[in-house]
């Protein structure tokens, strides 16, 4: 029987992935907008901003959903991460708040070029850096550095993060990112030569997701010892890595055979799992080593609070998302 | 600067740039609302366009409350760890629910700014009530955390660790409801206010556009309305302090001796040292009416108090004067307006009125800043009252320096910007008029 602690870690888990698969695809959007090129770069960025514009900040609350759940469910493991990954938090922070508001004043500044360009191009860097920090967050998080001992400033603060590990578990989230958002826009694009670029730039960045997550798993032998043990030793070690393996696949198959709904269905279910194994490989710690889903757990009274919250919640977020998506995404078919 | 004031410091300025935004998220959905609808009953096009001009201010305003409250939801954490990690359970409830009422804010205010082509009249006017309903939502759950903090309740303390938690009394604590009307009233006083300000300021030069006209005539509705009511929520507050939180009362009045039928001060400056408050004018019996409803009762005095849980007097006492300095002038305005709005059935606009109405436009904002002032800085030098000091709280991270004066700089720019697209909004505004005056007024020189 499911324990409430480890119900409100899986509704973590959900948020995140939603995260991931919607928020991580508007970062993934910023970077194709700084990488438009060729004699569709203003058609391309056109349709990444009228593909962001209804949704990102619904999109962004996800994130915000995790950091409350987190502190009020699990308060000490907050404090541990936000103590010692204090500098690549607020280095997120800082791109997240420079990618929203360039955004928004993109939109509403000068229709003029200088004036496009340049929000445009704050925005689209901050959607190339802020991905790679929560990755970089994530990873050291998985890394199992955080130990909560403060002797000198470069051990608390520094060492948990700056470290290969992370860094490649930041550029594994960016190309991530860009593969969902390249995948996504060539079920919304309107014509064919756009949809063309998108399938290319999603094969490519397919590449990228696959190289890197090679890379990841080299680099976890040292960087994350733990976590790299579970996810090649665990029962369900297999049928999670064929899984994955198949979707990634049948992702790139589908859009080699310009299959676009169906590629953007194991894209994201690739995604998923991805993130899935990470989580399981990662329970039932929080922070490795010191903090488990069960030991820096709320009282049980507040757990149940939490729950009944988040039951409420979703019946009325759900609906309402669908009908965002409803409106902004559906009748546009391949 | 030592790492804990960098961190009071840095807290303190992103919630002072967050509340514009988090006001303005609250209050500009109701003005554009109350546009469509005018639009849908009278089917005046001016109403449609003051819609759409009122959501793209919203739309900008809003992305910026986003992203500037995602700071802080993490700020929580960043700056005060062991705030979070002693309180999280317990205050952590509303937090959550919050996250719910943001969610649906952000989701039908994506279907209202994009989706007038796409949806039907009737629901993007629901979809603009949702966003003005969740907004309001989204204040009551996060000041209710902040009532929390002045006054805990909801847990019991044993060897300095919370037991008995129960968040749902935690969340009805002593402050929570006179907090939240409060804050709820201050953002549509202040956001109404504004906008008013912008428009009659615009009218004093072009007096006839129709356009101001209407925008006015609704920002000081809801504006007026709830300065007029704001005193009341405010006399609630004065007697859960008295009760609470006799020692930000105290500072708040300047009073240092325990005093029975204590005087109301107006003005004057506190001096710790000597313990008294000097050049104010002193209204007999004022403070003991005020807090206790009652010319007799005994109002506790700074000097019951150990010096160490002072906050800093002059700082508490000189904001709350701004604050209800603000607040009564908006009010008189607002009485002033009804009245004559009532005596001539129209729109009040003599010269004196609109000049009036410019003059107050800032004064809301100046006294949320103030407000939030008496209550953060009064609440000193706990960050929970009585249960945890704030210097406990701080995280163990050093050269804080960094991230204040980076955010400051950020927010700096940030509000620059905002200010210059939003006067470029107001610069292009549209020119129009009654029917019989259009000749006339053709030939009337530009403004802009």
């Amino acid at each position: 029987m499911l324990s409430i602690d480890v119900l409100i870690a899986g509704a973590m888990m959900v948020s995140l992935t939603f995260y991931a698969l919607l928020g991580g695809a508007d970062f993934g959007g910023g970077v194709w907008d700084l990488l438009a090129s060729g004699p569709r770069k203003r058609a391309q960025r056109e349709l990444i901003a009228e593909a962001i514009g209804p949704v990102w900040e619904a999109n962004h609350v996800w994130l915000i959903l995790v950091v409350v759940l987190l502190f009020t469910a699990f308060p000490p493991a907050f404090a541990a991460i936000a103590i010692a990954l204090h500098i690549p938090l607020t280095l997120m922070l800082i791109g997240i708040v420079f990618r929203g508001s360039a955004f928004t004043f993109r939109s509403y500044d000068r229709r003029t070029d200088d004036v496009q360009r340049r929000w445009g191009r704050v925005f689209s860097m901050t959607s190339l850096i802020t991905p790679v920090l929560l990755g970089v967050i994530v990873g050291a998080i998985s890394s199992g550095r955080i130990r909560g001992e403060y002797s000198d400033f470069a051990s608390a603060f520094v060492s948990p993060w700056l470290a290969p590990f992370p860094f490649a578990v930041g550029f594994f989230a960016l190309a991530l990112f860009a593969f969902l958002a390249a995948v996504y826009l060539t079920v919304e694009a309107g014509d064919e030569a756009l949809r063309e670029d998108f399938r290319l730039r999603a094969l490519a960045s397919a590449i990228a997701v696959g190289v890197m997550a090679l890379v990841v798993f080299l680099l976890s032998e040292n960087g994350a010892p733990a976590i790299r043990h579970w996810l090649t030793s665990s029962w369900w070690t297999w049928p999670l890595q064929i899984s994955t393996a198949v979707f990634a696949v049948g992702a790139i198959y589908a859009l080699w055979v310009r299959q676009y709904r169906m590629a953007r269905f194991s894209a994201a279910a690739q995604a998923t799992l991805i993130l899935w194994g990470w989580g399981a490989a990662q329970y039932p710690y929080l922070v490795a080593p010191g903090m488990t889903i069960y030991n820096s757990a709320a009282p049980v009274i507040t757990l149940r609070l939490v729950w009944w919250a988040l039951l409420a919640g979703s019946a009325l977020l759900f609906p309402s998302l669908y009908y965002l998506f409803r409106v902004f995404k559906g009748g546009r078919a391949t | 600067m030592d790492d804990l004031l960098a961190a009071r410091s840095q807290m303190a300025m992103s919630l002072a740039f967050h509340i514009i935004f988090a006001v303005a998220g609250i209050t500009t959905p109701l003005l554009m609302l109350i546009a469509e609808w005018r639009w849908l009953r009278t089917r005046d096009e001016t109403y449609l366009t003051l819609a759409k001009r009122w959501a793209k201010g919203t739309a900008i305003l809003f992305a910026v409350g986003a992203v500037s409250g995602t700071v802080l939801s993490f700020e929580l954490g960043l700056l005060w760890p062991e705030f979070m990690r002693w309180a999280g359970a317990i205050i952590g409830m509303p937090f959550s629910l919050e996250g719910f009422a943001f969610f649906t804010e952000a989701i039908f205010l994506g279907i209202y700014l994009y989706g007038w082509e796409r949806v039907s009249s009737r629901a993007h006017l629901g979809a603009g009530a949702i966003v003005a309903l969740s907004g309001a939502a989204s204040a009551i759950f996060v000041v209710i955390a902040n009532a929390w903090m002045n006054t805990p309740t909801g847990f019991r303390l044993m060897d300095g660790k919370p037991v008995d938690i129960d968040p749902i009394a935690a969340m009805m604590n002593p402050a929570a409801l006179g907090q939240t009307i409060h804050m709820l009233l201050a953002a549509y006083a202040a956001v109404g206010f504004a906008v008013a300000g912008i428009h009659a300021f615009l009218l004093l030069r072009d007096r006839r556009n129709i356009f101001h006209r209407h925008a006015m005539a609704i920002a000081l509705a809801v504006g007026g309305a709830s300065a007029i009511l704001q005193p009341a929520s405010g006399d609630l507050l004065g007697q859960m302090l008295a009760r609470y939180q006799p020692v930000k009362l105290a500072a708040i009045e300047g009073q240092f001796r325990t005093e029975q039928g204590a005087p109301l001060r107006i003005g004057g400056i506190p001096d710790e040292e000597s313990a008294t408050t000097r050049h104010a004018i002193e209204i007999p019996y004022g403070l003991s009416l005020l807090a206790f409803h009652d010319p007799k009762a005994v109002v506790k005095g700074l000097e019951d108090f150990p010096r160490d849980v002072w906050p800093p007097v002059a700082i508490v006492h000189v904001a709350f004067q701004v604050m209800v300095a603000a607040g009564a002038i908006m009010a008189l305005v607002a009485l002033c307006g009804a009245y004559l709005a009532w005596r001539r059935k129209s729109l009040p606009d003599s010269r004196w009125f609109l000049r009036a109405v410019a003059a107050a436009s800032p004064l809301g904002f100046i006294a949320i800043e103030a407000g939030w002032t008496v209550t953060e800085v009064g609440r000193q030098p706990w960050i929970i009252q009585g249960v945890m000091r704030t210097a406990q709280a701080v995280t163990p991270m050093t050269g804080l320096k960094i991230p204040f004066v980076t955010f400051t700089l950020i927010y700096i720019f940030l509000a620059a910007v905002v200010v210059w697209l939003l006067i470029r909004q107001v610069a292009e505004s549209p020119r129009v008029y009654a029917k019989p005056v259009i000749e006339a007024e053709r030939n009337a020189p530009q403004l802009f």
